[in-house]
């Protein structure tokens, strides 16, 4: 079971936000509490979600296949996501996406790097042109990153420190950062 | 530089506390809502009509007429959602907007939803916006406990509910009706409109979906005015814009300036002008979906009516600038890519067409061209236009189109020299 104890207490709150007879549109953040608790989305997963949903668990996999930020293969503790969409391209993120594989050790489309710390994720317009190249770990984002900031990064990430992201809060994981996706994280107050 | 218009969405952006709620009320913030509670829902709509504010979000359709179409007889609730997926490429301007000033957004929901009668709003956020959906729960959560949202709206017995929706990459959940798919928990695909969401949107029922700017730029409509909105912009494109330079500039950012400003005052005044003083070659005027403009264009004013006069459209204003070193057919390619990545594989000539393109771009890219896949570009791009389900085909289209019209001699040399006539070994190719 992935949803028992607290973690079902969490998935109620989120079958909560919407109206009753529409507790479908509850699917997105259910598959990122399940993603923070597994690491990606397993199958039991999938099941559980369409049992409490009262769907297929094929429509639930229909839904999870179709978005980038839901992972239905293994993945590793950090998921280090380069733009190399036009205005990073233009900015040199080709070099940054090379030096996050070499760094990281993950080959060219492979998941994840042998020692299972990380995944590389082309990624397209991140919403952070104005800071090109963008990218970001475990969803938050650093600003401006050239090849010798990304292995400075990632050999921050072996050594088990968090970078500090260019705006909001770090998180220390992919797990992480999916709890908070899933809407359960407090906010520091302003 | 001194800016030569007073700003609007921008005026606060130097003050830190305006992120919390207690810095936005003491600059006026709530105060439109006040304003709006204690008019008729028609005549919010009236206001907003006659300030004559038009969609930030690409197609620049009128808000006071899009919120006036909500039929108010069909015994449905009604909603209004907020579409902060904000995923063109080349975009960020939502971004800052929000990070800087979430409240403004807030208050521009509630009054939208006033003026329809709705009593729950959504809140789309693209996934990867993870610490600007943080901002702004905390933010819904200060407007509620201040009474500016929940069952009892500054005490005047009307509720306004804001429930904010994560996305989870995939740029065509952008697109209104793809969008209001994923809020039901459906693949992100894009509706057969007619029916309009304005009729049968969200549930099934009436819905008003806005862009994070244009919601924004409502609670100023409210307080100052339609004539004051419109002191600023154009006769048919009134007030300003949030516009993001990227790319090859020396400071790139988000900028406000009055519709119609020139690309040129944008470009050199703004951002810096080309990186390190080199030539400027090319530019899309809205994000990668709007046909890429040229050096020639430098003087059209960045508005609805002008950019289509020059063959182009406003779309985001998300200007990405190349200069004389940046390949067109190579960024041609990456861009295509992106629609290619991104095509929900709903209908024929954007899931095929895009792969292809793709295809024969990169070989061009990578000199295996030949004289027919010139030919094939234009065909697809053609094929492409206008004929799919929805406009993110039109965006491969106008990729594909406007830079085979503006660089039709840079497509031909990959062609004839086997390879990129930019990249320094193929130039040495060159017979004398
Ligand atoms: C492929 C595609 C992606 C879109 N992405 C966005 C987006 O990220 N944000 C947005 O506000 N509008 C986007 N739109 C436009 C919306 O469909 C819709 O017109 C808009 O949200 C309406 O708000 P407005 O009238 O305030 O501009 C997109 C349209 C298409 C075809
Ligand atoms: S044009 Fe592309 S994105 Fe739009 S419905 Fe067709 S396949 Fe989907
Ligand atoms: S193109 Fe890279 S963040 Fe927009």
């Amino acid at each position: 079971m992935v949803f028992e104890g607290p973690l079902r207490a969490d998935a109620d709150s989120i079958l909560a936000r919407y109206p009753e007879d529409h507790r479908r549109s509850a699917v997105m953040p259910l598959l990122y509490l399940a993603q923070s608790v597994e690491g990606s989305v397993t199958r039991e997963a999938l099941r559980e979600i369409g049992a409490l949903l009262q769907i297929t668990t094929a429509e639930v996999e229909a839904v999870a296949s179709f978005y980038t930020m839901y992972r239905l293969r293994p993945t590793g503790t950090h998921v280090i996501s380069v733009c190399t969409n036009l205005a990073c391209k233009l900015r040199g993120a080709e070099a940054v996406f090379e030096a996050a594989h070499e760094a990281t050790g993950v080959a060219h489309g492979a998941e994840l790097s042998d020692d299972g710390l990380f995944t590389v994720h082309e990624e397209e317009c991140l919403g952070v042109c104005d800071f090109a190249p963008a990218v970001q770990i475990n969803f938050c984002s650093h600003d401006t990153v050239s090849p010798e900031r990304m292995r400075e990064l990632v050999a921050g990430l072996r050594a088990g420190e968090v970078p500090s992201p260019a705006r909001g809060p770090a998180f220390d994981s992919f797990k992480a950062a999916s709890r908070a996706l899933a809407g359960l994280e407090e906010v520091p107050s302003a | 530089m001194s800016l030569w218009f007073e700003p609007r969405l921008t005026r606060d952006w130097d003050d830190p506390s305006m992120i919390g709620l207690d810095g936005y009320v003491a600059k006026g913030g709530y105060e439109a809502l006040s304003k709006a509670l204690a008019m008729t829902d028609a005549d919010i709509v009236d206001v907003v009509k006659s300030s004559g504010l038009r969609g930030r979000g690409g197609a620049g359709f009128p808000a006071g007429m899009k919120w006036g179409f909500v039929p108010r007889d069909t015994g449905k609730p009604t909603y209004v959602v907020a579409n902060f997926d904000e995923s063109e490429p080349g975009t960020c301007n939502n971004r800052e907007l929000v990070e800087r000033d979430p409240h403004r957004l807030l208050e521009g929901m509630a009054i939208a939803a006033l003026a329809i009668g709705c009593e729950t709003a959504y809140l789309y956020v693209r996934g990867e916006y993870l610490w600007q959906s943080m901002v702004l729960e905390r933010a819904i959560a200060q407007a509620y406990a201040a009474g500016h949202l929940g069952p009892d709206v500054q005490g005047s017995g009307k509720r306004v509910d804001v429930v904010l929706h994560r996305g989870a990459g995939a740029y065509i959940c952008g697109e209104e009706t793809a969008l209001l798919n994923s809020l039901e928990g459906f693949r992100g695909q894009p509706r057969l409109r007619p029916p309009f969401p304005a009729v049968e949107g969200l549930f099934a029922s009436p819905t008003v979906i806005n862009n994070v700017e244009t919601l924004m730029n409502v609670p100023d409509i409210l307080v100052r005015g339609a004539e004051w909105f419109r002191e600023l912009g154009t006769e048919k494109s009134p007030g300003t814009k949030m516009v993001t330079v990227s790319g090859k500039v020396e400071r790139p950012g988000n900028f406000e300036v009055p519709l119609g400003t020139s690309f040129r005052i944008v470009l050199e005044e703004l951002a810096g002008g080309v990186l390190g003083g080199r030539a400027l070659k090319a530019w899309t005027p809205g994000g990668s979906s709007t046909p890429m403009l040229t050096a020639e264009h430098l003087d059209v004013g960045l508005d609805y009516e002008s950019l289509a006069e020059a063959g182009s459209m406003l779309g985001t204003a998300a200007i990405m600038v190349m200069d004389d070193t940046d390949c067109v057919v190579d960024c041609a390619t990456r861009m295509v890519r992106f629609y290619a990545h991104e095509s929900c594989g709903k209908c024929t000539p954007c899931r095929e067409g895009s792969w292809w393109a793709t295809r024969v771009l990169e070989r061009l890219e990578d000199g295996q061209g030949q004289a027919p896949d010139l030919p094939i570009m234009r065909d697809l791009g053609t094929n492409l236009m206008f004929r799919a389900f929805c406009a993110l085909a039109d965006g491969t289209a106008s990729v594909i189109n406007s830079s085979l019209q503006h660089f039709p001699d840079e497509y031909e040399a990959h062609v004839r020299l086997g390879g990129c006539p930019l990249k320094v070994e193929h130039l040495e190719e060159v017979p004398a």
